[in-house]
């Protein structure tokens, strides 16, 4: 024991400690007044200095006490670490076989067994870890390749496709999610009308709703019933639950629409719907004729939402390229803005009030903020062809976008480029997208009678994850962030495979905008997502130009040639 | 017929005298030329029929007083009917009576009608009266756009108070959708209880008796009574208050009665030495008032001015007095009359002396203090015990190194020291001298200490240390005795101002050769900052393929390929850059010659130290800089750099070139030993040659030198240029070292620091953000998520307050 007391340097530390705090009049006064004990040296261990094995903090120190024997002579210390630096005062006996001791709390250590057993046998043994960074090395390139372990992973088990759908006979053309259920599923063919069960992949029921093309879909906010509009200018509401046995399949409500109908979207509190055709018309549930119609110039109009945050704001996609904005509450449309090509589908943000993302002919997404509509917030660009139709993820952070080219790609809200992009041999034009409401899905109908679902997280482990598996993929997930810039790591969560046709396509789209950039100069280059603004290029491109823009504008990247109207 | 003609005729009249007094509202263009054609006919038709139509009227007037003489009480039932289609917006046109209705006509039964207003009544005279014609109301267009506009001002308005929502939460470290979400576990018994409603008789019975008695419903501990009595002082300090009180007033007293005594004293000289001590104790906390309440300071220094301004006017202590000049008399016989007088000068003296502002010696202060850095920002962090980290911690070394200079080096030598023990250990040294004996086995054990420790730095590797000149002196330390410990902490440092001036030598000459250089070739650089690399691709694009990725190999083989590419844009870069370089090195070849100067190299020869100040010093002018040429040119004027710089190349070219390896072993198949050398043929044989390696890249280019040391594999697993929100490659280089995982960190800091930022629910709907959130965020914004008992309890009590207020109503 001695030796290892020796090598312990804080008890002299204590020592001098004590030696220097208490002069040394004051210690002689405390030997006259303490009584004077007798042990033998024997009965005395070393007890060491303990850490609260609970706790890193140096306020688990315990008050421990030392005796250190050496040739002839024992020291006693009373020793406390931090914060308070107090006694300790060595005594110093010589030649003698008893001990005599100030008077003193001897503390003995006394330990909890709590700390160090375990409960049950099955319980995960608690070993103690030592922090010390130089214990644990290269803790960069530890986590690098960890990082780039993960990436690999994450690219291998990315099967976003899950199931496919089919039962339609024709083109699926809407699709509406049910509020209230995430396991139902409504889809709109051009024939007809089926309701789906997703957990079951199976079709649940199948109506004929209208005569021709089903247009639009929507499950009214309580979830109870769904109307439908449709070629034949009718507006059918429905009952959700199935008829019972030997009823027949008949519409709750129907009314004669005067033209055909091309949308059709519900408030989220109210029993409002709003639709639009010739013009936009905001109906009462229980009247027969609009409440309020609002037309500006155009006589169709290809979508309408509702606002599901400011729920009297609307929205709608009209055939003179413009976006025009509504009040319900308001006498006259809001404001209109006249782009370069037509939006197909328009989306709001479900936690943004303000924001919203329309989906345009010109292979792009543009993204506006409602209250400044005179140049769009992000251009998202990557699709190849014509977009098609837009959905926000319930979280707000992410949209994913159906496109004439035959893919999917999701894209994070103030991107410029898709993070994924989704695509089956067998998929074709994709008409209609949604992004079911727990964040976890996408469901995509097609031209080929198909509807998919699909994984939004691609590599992302299905159904419950066991705690530990949860920590390990937030932990490489950090690590993919961490090491994001790494040029491994980057090239190879960002790779992805393509078809071939879409692949020379924006190959060539590619090869077009650097033409165009070598051509025009910077100017007309979308440099890191911020276009020119409209203003900008009107006063400084000559008119030849101009006009050459506006003519291959399929192509151009100068889409922000727009008009705001008040 | 003729009357029903009529009577169309005169509605149009009407029509007319309508449209030009209220031109058009809301017209269409149809409405217009329609209303220009009715005009023309009119004029015409009207002039014809004027007379016949006026006289129809008066009669019927005429009928209708005779009837109403007859029976006042009768009154005309008027069919009331559905508008025709006839009826247009600009005339009334009612069927039974053909008659055009003046403003008149409608007044006038305004008059018969009692409850009719008095205002309107005058209103509508004035108008009656009112010559002048109304403005053009706007077109239909035009006021529509305003609404429109009016609208969306309103409507983004409206939006925009959803900012700061949206805003917070893209800030948010983590969200969790759903985001209304009650949290689960146990609620606090305020909501519980707040939530709850009496609902059966008995209950409500049983609330309503405890609400008449002001019995807590809520948070069931006291009654407001009960509550009131606890604001309330308790005896105690009530009874400390009061002693307090006594005692103040008593000490007025004790001071006022001191104060009236020391009035009444007529000694002068009691009252001199008064004075004296009452300035210096005012001088006193003047000096403390400047510390600690400079404001006040300021005013003091006022007062004294004013009392020095009064002192020059006067001649107080000119020795103009009576009692001066007496002295004066006396002066020259009289030592102490003469002291007397000088003293009188010397307080006049005093007094008119303009007073120095302390606060500029301050100033100099900090200017010192900031010019150079303590010392101990350089020191290695001291070691308290090798073995466990967790003694480690910044206890300072400095008490240390002061006890080291001080004290005699035989006495208590000591490495580790703690603060604040410095000054008491010198005091009790003298006084531990005595005890001889005790003192001298401390001190053996003392230097066993030591000596072991020395060891335990020895073995033990140092992986805090940082900078070279620490690692310097803590071997020195480790070396040297125990007794030379004073000499070794002023070796320390020692080394550390003469590395320290060595850097800030350095640095300050890098910077005056940058400048130098830029000021001579400032277009030099801006080719290499050329389109080159990094505007291809901005981070979040995909890298889309013809390649699936389906197995681990093929991950592998993608990033092989990047590397590959890699390495050809750098070759193709640097190719540039050569050749850029090549161009420049033509056409200016001696300033090429000044560029080539090592600075290193340079330095070590001159070794001049110069002092850099920690604060920022002003931009040197161009004047300055040209100096500064001029004087480095003259400095550098005898060196031959090119030939070292020839010299260096061919080193490391003679480095870079493969060397023969002899693989003849000795004695196989021949005899071995001592002076005996292999075969020649033997020797041929066995010696491999390496195949040339590719040529240099810096082969043709004299002026350069290109290391080809750089290990590619390396390099494409390196970050070549600094990612977007990074402003310093440091700090990229801080959030990369810093690790994430759990061999590092503590369980609750991994999961702290993996937390994902977004979170959802497994199978749990998201409803869209809703107003109420708004509405609860803005609260939370004014008052704080605090949940306040009291809050709670206001409108119960206020509703118990009406209830009485009924009940004295009933009373």
């Amino acid at each position: 024991t001695t030796r290892g007391m020796l090598s312990d340097s804080r008890v002299f530390d204590a020592c001098e400690n004590r030696k220097s705090k208490a002069p040394k009049k004051s210690r002689i006064k405390k030997t006259e007044a303490v009584r004077e004990e007798k042990k033998s040296p024997t009965d005395f261990r070393l007890s060491r200095l303990r850490r609260d094995s609970s706790g890193t903090s140096r306020s688990n120190w315990k008050i421990n006490t030392m005796i250190m024997k050496t040739n002839n002579s024992i020291y006693l210390c009373r020793q406390s670490l931090f914060p308070s630096r107090n006694s300790c005062s060595p005594v110093q006996f010589r030649n003698s076989s008893f001990i005599h001791i100030h008077a003193m709390k001897v503390k003995v250590l006394s330990r909890n067994p709590d700390d160090y057993v375990r409960e049950t046998k099955l319980d995960i043994q608690r070993v103690p870890r030592n922090y010390d960074p130089s214990l644990h090395l290269f803790e960069v390139p530890r986590e690098y390749t960890r990082a780039l372990n993960a990436t690999k992973l994450e690219r291998v088990f990315a099967k976003p496709f899950l199931a496919s759908l089919d039962g339609h006979r024709d083109g699926v053309n809407c699709m509406a999610k049910h509020p209230k259920s995430l396991s139902t599923m409504l889809s709109g063919s051009c024939d007809g009308d089926v309701v789906w069960n997703l957990t079951k992949r199976e079709c649940v029921r199948t109506l004929q709703a209208h005569e021709g093309f089903v247009r639009g879909m929507v499950v009214r906010f309580c979830g109870t019933s769904f109307f439908t509009v449709g070629d034949d200018k009718t507006i059918k509401q429905w009952k959700m639950e199935t008829p019972g046995y030997g009823e027949e399949e008949e519409p709750l409500n129907t009314i004669l629409g005067k033209s055909v109908f091309t949308s059709i979207d519900h408030h989220q509190k109210e029993g409002v719907f709003v639709m639009c055709g010739q013009q936009v018309d905001i109906w009462d549930e229980q009247r027969s004729s609009p409440i309020r119609s609002f037309s500006w110039g155009v006589d169709s109009f290809s979508c309408v939402r509702f606002n599901p945050v400011e729920t009297e704001l609307l929205a709608s996609c009209a055939s003179d390229r413009s976006i025009v904005l509504y009040d319900m509450r308001e006498a006259t449309p809001l404001k209109k803005v006249i782009m370069n090509m037509r939006s197909n589908t328009l989306c709001w943000n479900p936690m943004e009030a303000y924001n919203f993302t329309c989906s345009n002919e010109d292979y792009n997404l543009y993204t506006y903020d409602m209250r400044y509509l005179d140049k769009p917030f992000t251009v998202h660009m990557d699709h190849v062809s014509a977009v098609l139709d837009v959905d926000y993820s319930p979280t707000g952070k992410e949209f994913v976008s159906a496109s004439f080219d035959k893919t999917i790609r999701i894209f994070p809200k103030d991107s410029g480029h898709s993070r994924e992009v989704y695509h089956t041999k067998r998929m074709q034009h994709v008409i209609s997208i949604k992004w079911s409401s727990d964040n976890k899905y996408i469901l995509s109908a097609s031209d080929e009678m198909n509807i998919r679902l699909w994984k939004a997280n691609a590599a992302e482990k299905l159904g419950l994850l066991a705690p530990r598996e949860k920590a390990a993929v937030n932990y490489s997930q950090k690590l993919k962030e961490k090491f994001l810039y790494h040029p491994q790591i980057r090239r190879i969560s960002r790779h992805r495979h393509l078809p071939k046709s879409i692949y020379s396509q924006s190959k060539e789209l590619r090869v077009m905008k650097e033409a165009r950039r070598r051509k025009y100069g910077l100017l007309l280059y979308p440099y890191h997502n911020c276009l020119p603004y409209s203003g900008f290029l009107f006063s400084t491109l000559p008119e030849h130009i101009l006009n050459t823009l506006v003519c291959n504008s399929q192509t151009t990247e100068v889409y922000t040639l727009q008009y705001v109207y008040q | 017929m003729a009357k029903s003609k009529a009577a169309r005729k005169s509605g149009e009249t009407m029509k007319i005298a309508s449209s030009c007094e209220t031109v058009v509202q809301g017209m269409d263009d149809e409405d217009d030329e329609e209303l220009q054609r009715a005009l023309a006919d009119d004029i015409i038709s009207a002039s014809e029929d004027e007379g016949g139509s006026d006289d129809e009227r008066k009669h019927c007037k005429l009928l209708e007083a005779i009837s109403s003489l007859g029976g006042k009480k009768r009154k005309k039932l008027t069919e009331r009917s559905e508008a025709s289609i006839q009826v247009s917006e600009f005339t009334v046109n009612a069927e039974g009576e053909g008659d055009k209705i003046n403003l008149s006509d409608l007044i006038g039964t305004l008059d018969k009608t009692p409850s009719a207003l008095i205002k309107t009544k005058k209103q509508l005279k004035n108008l009656q009266h009112n010559q002048s014609t109304l403005e053009t109301p706007l077109t239909r267009k035009e006021t529509e756009k305003i609404q429109r506009e009016v609208a969306f001002e309103k409507t983004s308005k409206e939006v925009s108070r959803w900012q700061s929502v949206v805003l917070q939460n893209q800030k948010a470290e983590q969200l969790v959708f759903p985001l209304n979400q009650e949290p689960s576990g146990p609620k606090r018994i305020e909501h519980v209880v707040a939530g709850w409603k009496a609902q059966t008789p008995l209950e409500q019975e049983i609330f309503s008796l405890l609400r008449m008695n002001k019995q807590p419903l809520h948070d069931p501990v006291l009654t407001p009574t009960e509550e009131a009595s606890l604001r309330a002082m308790s005896l105690e300090e009530a009874k400390i208050r009061r002693a307090e009180l006594q005692k103040a007033r008593v000490l007025q007293s004790y001071y006022e009665a001191k104060a009236k005594r020391g009035k009444k004293i007529k000694s002068k000289k009691y009252h001199r030495v008064q004075k004296k001590v009452m300035r210096k104790e005012y001088l006193k906390q003047f000096d403390e008032m400047v510390k600690t309440d400079p404001a006040a300071a300021l005013e003091e220094l006022k007062k004294m001015e004013l009392s020095r301004m009064k002192e020059r006017m006067s001649l107080k202590h000119q020795n103009s007095g009576k009692w001066a000049k007496s002295k004066a008399i006396m002066a020259k016989y009289d030592d102490g009359a003469r002291k007397a007088m000088q003293k009188q000068l010397e307080v006049n003296k005093d007094l008119t002396q303009k007073l120095v502002i302390p606060a500029d010696e301050d100033e100099e202060d900090e200017e010192e203090s900031a010019e150079t850095l303590p010392d101990f920002v350089n020191d290695v962090e001291p070691i308290l015990d090798q073995v466990n980290p967790w003694m480690r911690g910044k206890l300072s070394t400095e008490p240390m190194m002061e006890e080291s200079n001080r004290l005699d080096p035989p006495v208590w030598p000591r490495e580790v020291g703690k603060p604040g023990e410095g000054q008491d250990d010198q005091e009790e040294d003298e006084e531990q001298m005595e005890e001889t004996e005790e003192e001298s086995l401390l001190r053996g054990f003392e230097e066993r200490r030591k000596l072991r420790q020395t060891e335990d730095v020895k073995v033990a590797p140092m992986p805090m240390v940082e900078n070279d000149d620490g690692k310097k002196a803590e071997i020195l330390e480790i070396s040297d005795d125990d007794e030379e410990a004073v000499e070794i902490s002023d070796d320390e440092e020692a080394l550390e101002v003469s590395d320290d001036d060595e850097e800030a030598g350095l640095s300050n000459f890098t910077s005056l050769f940058h400048g130098l250089v830029n000021h001579m070739e400032p277009p030099a650089d801006q080719p290499k900052a050329g389109p080159g690399l990094c505007q291809g691709e901005s981070p979040a694009l995909l890298e889309e393929g013809l390649v699936r990725v389906r197995t681990l190999e093929d991950v592998e083989l993608l990033s092989q390929d990047i590397s590959a590419s890699d390495t050809a844009l750098l070759t193709t870069q640097i190719l540039g850059t050569e050749e850029t370089d090549t161009q420049s090195a033509t056409q200016q070849a001696d300033k090429k010659r000044k560029k080539m100067i090592d600075p290193n190299e340079v330095l070590t020869k001159e070794a001049k130290i110069i002092e850099m100040p920690l604060a920022p010093t002003a931009v040197e002018d161009v004047e300055d800089k040209e100096e500064q040429r001029v004087i480095i040119k003259e400095a550098f004027a005898g060196d031959d750099v090119v030939s070292d710089f020839l010299k260096d190349k061919r080193k490391q070219e003679e480095a870079g070139r493969p060397k023969v390896i002899d693989l003849t072993l000795p004695g196989w198949g021949e005899w071995g030993g001592l002076g005996l050398q292999p075969s020649r043929s033997k020797r041929k044989r066995f010696r491999v040659k390496v195949a040339p390696p590719p040529p240099r890249q810096d082969q043709k280019l004299p002026n350069i030198i290109i290391t080809e040391k750089r290990d590619s594999s390396i390099a494409a697993h390196q970050v070549c240029q600094l990612p977007f929100p990074f402003e310093k490659p440091i700090q990229f280089e801080r959030t990369i070292r810093s690790p994430v995982g759990r061999t590092w960190n503590t369980q609750n800091a991994v999961q702290k620091i993996t937390a994902p930022k977004v979170v959802t629910q497994l199978g749990a709907i998201i409803e869209p953000i809703a107003r109420e959130d708004l509405i609860k965020h803005n609260r939370q914004a004014v008052t704080g998520p605090s949940i306040n008992l009291e809050s709670d309890q206001g409108p119960q009590k206020r509703r118990s307050q009406q209830k009485k207020k009924h009940k004295r109503k009933k009373n």
